[in-house]
This record gives C-alpha cells, sequence and structure tokens, in this order.
C-alpha cells in the first residue's frame, strides 16, 4: 500500500474565481455525477457558469487563455459549502489545480481536497483581494509559490503568511496525508475498542 | 465541569490519537448510496483491501432513482449503470442492500431512521452532507467524502479533529402553520451559511424538547446549511419511544439495557460548550428563502430585502442572488408566481410532512399550469401514507404521486426544472442550479407552505389558508 509521497512545495500560475459561498452544486453539477469513477470530470467544473444551454464558452476565469496551466486556484468565503461530493474537489485536481487559497473553507470540501493531497490555506480578506488582482490584472503569468513548512505564499515580491490546520500542514509537508494504511494497520486496535461499545452486540 | 454528548461519544468512539493531531474514530454505522460509493469499492479493490466491518455498512438507492417508474432497466442508462455497480458491490464485498424489491429502500437519512439502525452514542458516517439528520437522535453523525467511504469500508474508522461545540437554546411553542422547517431557516439566517465553521450544533431548549422525532430530524438535517457539520438533540423519552419496536432496535430486556446507557450519554445538566445561542421562536413566522443560499431568507410577511441596506460582507452575494432569482428587492416575497411545487426530500419527506401537506391540499386544486409532485421519503413512509388516504387527498388535489427518491432535491434522476422555472420546494437547497437546470429557480419553505402555493400558483402565508 502507497502510503507516503511527498509533497513538494507547490509552484506555478493562479486563477481567481471571486465570490461567497460557493457551494460544489457550482463547482460540479449533480448531473455530471452519474458516473461510477471520477475520470474526466475536470472538464465539468464550474460547468454552467462557464458554458450556456448550447455548451457555448462564456466569460470565466477557467476559459480564460491567460489563465491556462494555473495551478493555484484563489477564492473568497465558505468555498465549498453545501454537498459533501468528492467529485467537486477531484474535478477541480483534474482540471489541473494543485492548491486552493482562499479567506475560508467548508469543512467536508477542504477535509476532502486534503485526502487528494490538495491544500485549503487561508489569507486575510484583504490578501486575498489582492492577491486576485494581481492574478487577473498586473500579472497572470506569474509564477507563485505555496510553502507550507514556512506557510508562506510568495509572489512577485511579495510574501503572505497563509494558513492551514496543523495537523492537515504536518500530513501534508510528511506526505502522510492518506490515511488509508494508518487506519488499516490499527484494526487490531479497533476491534479491542469496539467490544467496549454497548450497541455493537445490540446491548445484549 | 459536566460534559456534553458530542465530546461523550467522540470519546468512547477514539481508537487512538494519530501522529497528526487527529483522532482514529470508530464509525458505528456507515450508511452508502449509489453515487458517492463506487469510486471508494474501487479504491479497495486496487488496494486489495475487503470491508473490515461489513455488517456496520448499510446500502440503498435514492440519488439516481426514478421515482415515476421504477422498472428495470431504468430509462436512463447512466442511472441503471450506477444501480448495477451498487448491486455488484454490495454482492462482492458482502453489504446489505435495501433496493426497492426489498420494501426498506428509500432516501438513506429517512431509511437508518424508521429501521432503527439509527440510535442515541452512534458514530454514524455517509458520503452525504445531510448525515446530520441522524444527529435527532443523540447521535454524532456527519457527512463524508469519498475518499473517507474508502477509509471506513476498509477500517471502519475516520482520521478527524474533533470540532466544537455550540449549543442553541431555543425557546418558545411554534404558532400555528409555523414549523420545524421554519425554525432551522431562522436559526441559519441568524448566525450565517458560515456561522457554523468548525462547530457542532447542540439543539437544545423547550422548543426541541416538545419536537417530535420527525422535528427534529428536519432541523438536523440542515446544519450543514449552517455550516455545521453535526447537530443533535440529546435523547429522551421521545427518542427511546420512537426506536422502541423498530426492525433493528434492541429488544425486550436488551432495550432497557439500552435506554439507560442511552440517558448516560445525554449532556450533564451543568456540561460545558464552547458558545451558546439563545433564541425565541414564539412569534415565528412562516419563512421564505429569496436567494441563492439557504441562509436567504424572510419571513412571508417580509419583504425581500435591498442588498443596498445590507452590511457590505453581504452585499455582492445579495446581488447575485437576486439577479438569478429575478425577484425585486423592496417587494413582498408573498405573491411570487411559481411553475413548480415540490414536496419531498431528505428534510421533509416523513410521514408526518406529507400529513400535514395533505391537510392543506385537501379539498383544493392544484393551481393551472404547475406542475407539483409529491416524493415520500421511502417505501415505508409511501406505504403508511396509502394507508391513510394522502395519496388520494394529494392525487385528486392534482399532485403526482411518486415512490421514493431524492428526486427533485437535486435533479439527478428524470425530475428537472426546465428553464428559469421557479420552484417552492420543501428541500433544503436553493443553490444556482440544484434542482437541475442551470437557470433553475428555488424557494425553500416548509411542506404546508409548498402545498398552499402549489394551490394557489405564488407563495402564500399558510397560516391564511389553514
Amino acid at each position: 500500500m502507497k502510503m507516503k509521497s511527498e509533497m513538494p512545495q507547490i509552484a506555478g500560475k493562479a486563477v481567481p474565481v471571486r465570490g461567497d459561498d460557493i457551494d460544489t452544486d457550482r463547482i460540479i453539477p449533480a448531473r455530471f455525477m452519474k458516473t461510477v469513477t471520477f475520470e474526466g470530470l475536470g472538464k465539468y467544473a464550474f460547468y454552467d457558469a462557464r458554458f450556456d444551454e448550447m455548451g457555448r464558452a462564456k466569460k470565466h476565469p477557467f476559459n480564460d487563455p491567460k489563465h491556462k496551466g494555473a495551478v493555484f486556484l484563489i477564492v473568497n468565503r465558505n468555498f465549498g459549502s453545501g454537498s459533501s461530493r468528492e467529485h467537486a474537489p477531484q474535478a477541480l485536481k483534474r482540471f489541473g489545480i494543485k492548491a486552493i487559497i482562499g479567506e475560508s473553507f467548508a469543512e467536508i470540501f477542504s477535509g476532502n481536497c486534503q485526502l487528494l493531497g490538495m491544500p485549503c490555506v487561508t489569507a486575510g480578506a484583504e490578501d486575498i483581494r489582492i492577491l486576485q488582482d494581481f492574478a487577473e490584472k498586473e500579472d497572470p503569468e506569474a509564477i507563485l509559490n505555496l510553502n507550507l513548512a514556512d506557510k508562506k505564499l510568495n509572489y512577485n515580491d511579495t510574501s503572505i503568511a497563509v494558513e492551514i490546520p496543523e495537523e492537515r500542514r504536518k500530513t501534508l509537508v510528511e506526505g502522510s496525508w492518506n490515511t488509508l494504511g494508518l487506519l488499516v494497520s490499527a484494526l487490531d486496535k479497533t476491534r479491542k475498542k469496539v467490544a467496549e461499545l454497548p450497541y455493537i452486540k445490540n446491548f445484549k | 465541569m459536566g460534559e456534553n454528548l458530542f465530546s461523550k461519544v467522540w470519546q468512547m468512539h477514539e481508537v487512538q490519537k494519530l501522529p497528526s493531531g487527529e483522532s482514529q474514530l470508530f464509525i458505528g454505522l456507515h450508511l452508502i448510496h449509489e453515487v458517492t460509493s463506487p469510486q471508494a469499492f474501487q479504491m479497495l479493490r486496487e488496494e486489495n483491501l475487503k470491508v473490515a466491518f461489513p455488517e456496520r455498512t448499510i446500502a440503498t438507492v435514492d440519488h439516481i432513482v426514478p421515482t415515476d417508474s421504477q422498472e428495470r432497466p431504468f430509462l436512463d442508462p447512466l442511472a441503471e449503470a450506477m444501480m448495477k455497480e451498487l448491486e455488484k458491490n454490495a454482492k462482492e464485498f458482502g453489504v446489505a442492500f435495501y433496493n426497492p424489491a426489498s420494501g426498506k429502500q428509500g432516501i438513506v437519512h429517512i431509511i437508518g431512521p424508521e429501521l432503527g439502525l439509527t440510535q442515541p452514542g452512534m458514530t454514524i458516517a455517509c458520503g452525504d452532507s445531510h448525515t446530520s439528520t441522524h444527529g435527532a437522535f443523540g447521535a454524532v453523525a456527519f457527512g463524508i467524502g469519498t475518499t473517507q467511504v474508502r477509509d471506513v469500508l476498509a477500517s471502519q474508522c475516520l482520521a478527524m479533529m474533533k470540532p466544537k461545540v455550540r449549543k442553541l437554546d431555543v425557546s418558545g411553542k411554534l404558532g400555528k402553520g409555523v414549523y420545524a422547517k421554519d425554525v432551522i431557516l431562522k436559526i441559519i439566517r441568524q448566525l450565517g451559511v458560515k456561522g457554523g465553521l468548525g462547530y457542532a450544533y447542540e439543539y437544545a431548549g423547550e422548543t426541541f424538547e416538545n419536537f417530535s422525532m420527525e422535528e427534529r430530524m428536519s432541523v438536523c438535517n440542515m446544519s450543514i446549511e449552517g455550516g455545521a457539520r453535526a447537530g443533535y438533540v440529546n435523547p429522551d423519552k421521545t427518542t427511546f419511544d420512537y426506536i422502541r419496536g423498530r426492525e433493528f432496535a434492541p429488544k425486550g430486556a436488551a432495550f432497557e439495557k439500552a435506554v439507560k446507557w442511552w440517558k448516560s450519554i445525554a449532556s450533564d445538566s451543568n456540561a460545558k460548550y464552547d458558545d451558546v445561542f439563545k433564541m425565541n421562536v414564539s412569534s415565528l413566522a412562516p419563512v421564505v428563502t429569496w436567494g441563492i443560499n439557504p441562509g436567504q431568507s424572510v419571513s412571508v410577511d417580509e419583504n425581500i430585502p435591498d442588498p443596498k441596506e445590507m452590511p457590505e460582507s453581504e452585499r455582492q452575494s445579495a446581488e447575485q442572488a437576486l439577479q438569478h432569482m429575478s425577484l425585486n428587492p423592496g417587494t413582498p416575497i408573498e405573491g411570487t408566481k411559481i411553475n413548480v411545487a415540490f414536496i419531498g426530500s431528505c428534510t421533509n419527506s416523513r410521514i408526518s410532512d406529507l400529513r400535514e401537506a395533505a391537510k392543506i391540499a385537501g379539498g383544493g386544486k392544484v393551481a393551472v399550469g404547475v406542475k407539483a409532485l409529491v416524493v415520500p421519503g421511502s417505501q415505508k413512509v409511501k406505504a403508511q401514507a396509502e394507508k391513510e388516504g394522502l395519496d388520494k387527498i394529494f392525487t385528486k388535489a392534482g399532485f403526482e404521486w411518486r415512490s421514493a427518491g431524492c428526486s427533485l432535491c437535486l435533479g439527478m434522476n428524470t425530475d428537472r426544472l426546465k428553464g428559469n422555472e421557479i420552484c417552492a420546494s420543501s428541500s433544503n437547497r436553493n443553490f444556482i442550479g440544484r434542482q437541475g437546470s442551470p437557470q433553475g429557480r428555488t424557494l425553500l419553505m416548509s411542506p404546508a407552505m409548498v402545498a398552499a402555493a402549489a394551490l394557489n400558483g405564488k407563495v402564500v402565508d399558510v397560516r391564511g389558508v389553514m
């Protein structure tokens, strides 16, 4: 079982998607989840905001050639609210996103991202606004650098502090964010714990 | 200082602390459905792993299942493929599957409680954010992603940090025509859709103590819409009476033993909380949403707010909402014309919801041009409603009477809004595109309010038509 794969420093271009409370239905509409795999979901990221009923491209940062190849998604407050669908982070990841920087994140969403090794880090509202303007207007080609070891995002001679819960930062830096091996290896402990719970044997 | 239920239950299920600082949390009941589980089973195959505790996972089909004709193969080949995949996975990994032929099929959050699978003091997880519903029984219940579904299948555990706990102390008796749905919509309006980030909600106080289990479930169901991943009510006599006699409930002496344990895991009277919020609902009116998140709501007798008068932090979202909804600020929400009326979803498709809606629908006629449907939450709810003759009341009034599933709540089966149709809905989310059409519009409200809107072709105050 593959348990560890080091998280390198993440570097690349950024794409801003502005707005609070962007829910996972907007990140990927439910009609694209009628599938038994996550493959190919990248093309459905923000689908209804990007394409009209006829499938024609609308104005959206994900359609803008200047953001082609971006690895950082810059968002505002409560990003990823609503449905627990992992299809949302899977679609973003398969589109090419490697990390999300925002004011705040919904919990199930950021937890799902974490398990894919895609960090969700937060920064202050003003830092985010400046960063979104920078990526959109000033220099869309600029390379940003996210360093989880010192919790800094560096770009264009600027360095901003980012936050991420310590347990997440640690496992990302160590490359141990995939919890499967750890949990499975404790099956004996789990069985012992379970024996203490009266409902397991239906209180008999 | 005493302890709250959440902390007690968490501690009892903590297998160990992981090096990261997270808890390895044992999951007592794992519920799965066709949309968020196939990839998890595939991951198990790739890792050559088995389901560790197959008897603790229960499967059903709800999201994609058609609610008109459920004849196999389903007309939608994609839905049929997902159904087949779940059948295959359940068989291969030895998991019980309540399919339509079992008579126990339904929305996963409806069938858990009605079968007696959901019990106080359990940890419950499901690849669905509305898993918070099960908290109504005093369980620690929350939604998870598919990679976590994999973890639970393989180890019956999750790696998680314990959230903080906020007590919502609610007092007052609801007026006629005002329901649990209105209470939770009001809470979300007050605290905001991100107000619960980092918290589990304990719903306490006389209002919740006097609520039935079905009312408690409607409230806990929408915890996630307020940003709280979990919400719960302390178990009491109402809880025990509901569970007694259900298929998977303990029986005889075991039940008495269970009650003793269930009482012991309730929050102590001097329990500690990270935050407390108080509210009185005596003068609460029916609530209707006007926007694109469940926090954007008003009382039915209020006007749609003007973004210009809102704090700057809410303005942009409100402007976008009004644009999508084509609603005008400063005008009454009452009188808003509707095209579709939907009674259903894991929030409001239980028998008490259908009874309340039938009281309004009885003797009336669905307005010309309005498509109205009632989708019971489970096969058992459907059977009970038919026993009581509710189906006849609805069909006579012009509602379609369907089979169990999620249906128009999220438009994954054939029930979808068309174009920019506007739907009075008893579901939980008014997100852009939620009901299957990118331009579709949703007004969230109680099932009785939906029934009243269906008959009048527009939003009306249900208190005036009772």
